[in-house]
């Protein structure tokens, strides 16, 4: 089993509506997956079906070999919500030893991982205090913690400033390189050329599952801004075609 | 149930708390205020013949409350919270059980409810005189019985609500019929009959029995002890049910 992450004819209705229409993909372990797509594409709903809180209509998921969800995973995964899910009634210290400990891990590693995203200097700061930006890291720091093999971050770049969002990929890509498996999601297109895979969701629907490189040569374009607005006109083409 | 992240998720809610230091405050404080309220309300009203003076009966029964309503309020707020920050969901893809928290939010805000009880007693008995024939330890267990109880039904409320104003709503639906039906205002042998199968069914009515026990008895009652057991009971079908209302998957 080479796949970290396998979805299998994944649909997700929300509210009446479809938000993800029927995905195939994978992400294979050791590597940077970046989940692409304007803002109400379905990244969120596709990384909660991964991390297994999502009720899904059809389709599978199946995450490190099991089931998305079981309670074998919850050991094994790290989770980032878009939106910061940490206590804004406790220090960035606290809430970093807070998910340690749910994961078995101690004080030294919930220090590590406030260092890791660089937080260092805030740690003893109650969460509610901070920046935005701040108090997305704080919520990384607590998705790092556990050290988990796979990884899935939704948007865990906004808001930072070019600097660190720059040092926050290199350590992605240095976990990645010990075998830790991420998805990170992103509507910034510069992000994508970050990525060692890219999975381009649009309307619930996968348009493209390529390296970087491998979508410039098949669009002809360098830009990868450019390169995603030609798959996507050539999609819609293609469904246009499919509806006469 | 796992015994590490039981214990690291007691303290972590207790951290929480003591960090809001008026929320802390007003836990302590306000019950005081309440009874010196109550206090010298009644001072002056002439006791009943054969029966305890009202600020006993009143007095004793309020220690019960307190803990009550404060700790569902305080409940259900703080897992509101971790609904809509998305704390909640997070916890759930972790190892945590479901149980691990119910029952973490049961603990701490439990001890909470200790704290509060005892500067309640303390003050009542120490300042106002409370008379009692029973123990105030007696009194103050059963304040935290109900402070647990409170915790596990505002725990199971807070899956029904989705907005703070919803939240707040329930306390007036589960916490005043419990009040008015308990017996304190209407003995429940002299309400009507539905009323009093209804108060039967109310975990709150048990407390307020078990408390005027300890009020009239020196030693602990069989009574006593079968109604704590009841309010016991009740918290932990609360929590039962408060967990298998929580759904790791949502739509």
């Amino acid at each position: 089993m080479d796949d970290a992450i396998a979805l299998r004819g994944l649909v997700v209705d929300r509210g009446g509506r479809r938000v993800l229409d029927g995905i195939d993909a994978a992400v294979p372990r050791g590597s940077v997956t970046g989940l692409l797509g304007p803002s109400g594409s379905g990244k969120t709903t596709l990384m909660r079906a991964v991390v297994g809180v999502q009720v899904i209509t059809a389709g599978t998921v199946t995450v490190l070999g099991a089931p998305a969800g079981s309670s074998q995973l919850r050991h094994r995964v790290g989770y980032l919500t878009q939106a910061p899910s940490v206590y804004a009634d406790l220090t960035v210290r606290e809430n970093a030893r807070y998910f340690a400990a749910l994961h078995g891990r101690g004080r030294a590693e919930a220090d590590r991982a406030v260092t890791d995203v660089g937080l260092a200097a805030a740690a003893g700061q109650l969460v509610g205090t901070l920046s935005g930006g701040q108090r997305s890291r704080a919520s990384l720091a607590c998705a790092l913690v556990g050290e988990p093999e796979l990884i899935v971050l939704d948007e865990p770049t906004v808001g930072q400033d070019p600097v660190l969002r720059a040092d926050l990929w290199s350590r992605f890509h240095a976990l990645a390189a010990t075998g830790t498996t991420l998805l990170v999601s992103s509507h910034v297109m510069d992000e994508a050329a970050r990525c060692d895979r890219l999975l381009l969701i649009r309307e619930g629907r996968l348009i493209a599952d390529d390296t970087p490189d491998g979508i410039r040569s098949t669009t002809g374009v360098d830009d990868l801004d450019e390169a995603f607005l030609r798959l996507i006109r050539a999609s819609e083409a293609g469904r246009a075609g499919e509806a006469s | 149930m796992n015994p590490r992240i039981l214990s690291s998720t007691v303290v972590r809610i207790l951290r929480q708390l003591r960090h809001d230091r008026r929320t802390v405050a007003l836990l302590v404080v306000v019950p005081t205020v309440l009874l010196t309220l109550v206090y010298y309300m009644y001072a002056d009203q002439p006791t009943p013949p054969g029966q305890p003076a009202t600020f006993d009966r009143i007095a004793l029964v309020m220690l019960g409350f307190f803990p009550f309503i404060i700790m569902f309020l305080v409940t259900s707020i703080a897992m509101l919270r971790e609904r809509t920050t998305g704390t909640l969901e997070r916890l759930l893809t972790t190892p945590l059980g479901k149980t691990d928290l119910l029952f973490g939010y049961g603990i701490a805000f439990g001890l909470a409810g200790a704290v509060q009880a005892t500067v309640a007693s303390a003050v009542a008995y120490w300042i106002f005189d409370l008379d009692t024939a029973g123990s105030a330890g007696l009194v103050i267990m059963i304040a935290v019985l109900n402070a647990v109880l409170a915790v596990a039904l505002g725990l199971l409320c807070s899956a029904f609500a989705r907005t703070e104003f919803q939240a707040v709503q329930f306390m007036p639906v589960v916490v005043a019929p419990q009040l008015l039906l308990c017996g304190l205002f209407v003995p429940r042998d002299e309400m009507a009959g539905w009323l009093q199968v209804i108060s039967d069914l109310l975990p709150l009515s048990y407390a307020v029995e078990a408390l005027q026990e300890v009020g009239a008895h020196a030693e602990p009652t069989g009574t006593m002890w079968r109604d704590a057991a009841v309010v016991a009971g009740a918290a932990v079908l609360a929590l039962v049910l408060a967990a298998a209302t929580l759904r790791r998957r949502s739509g």
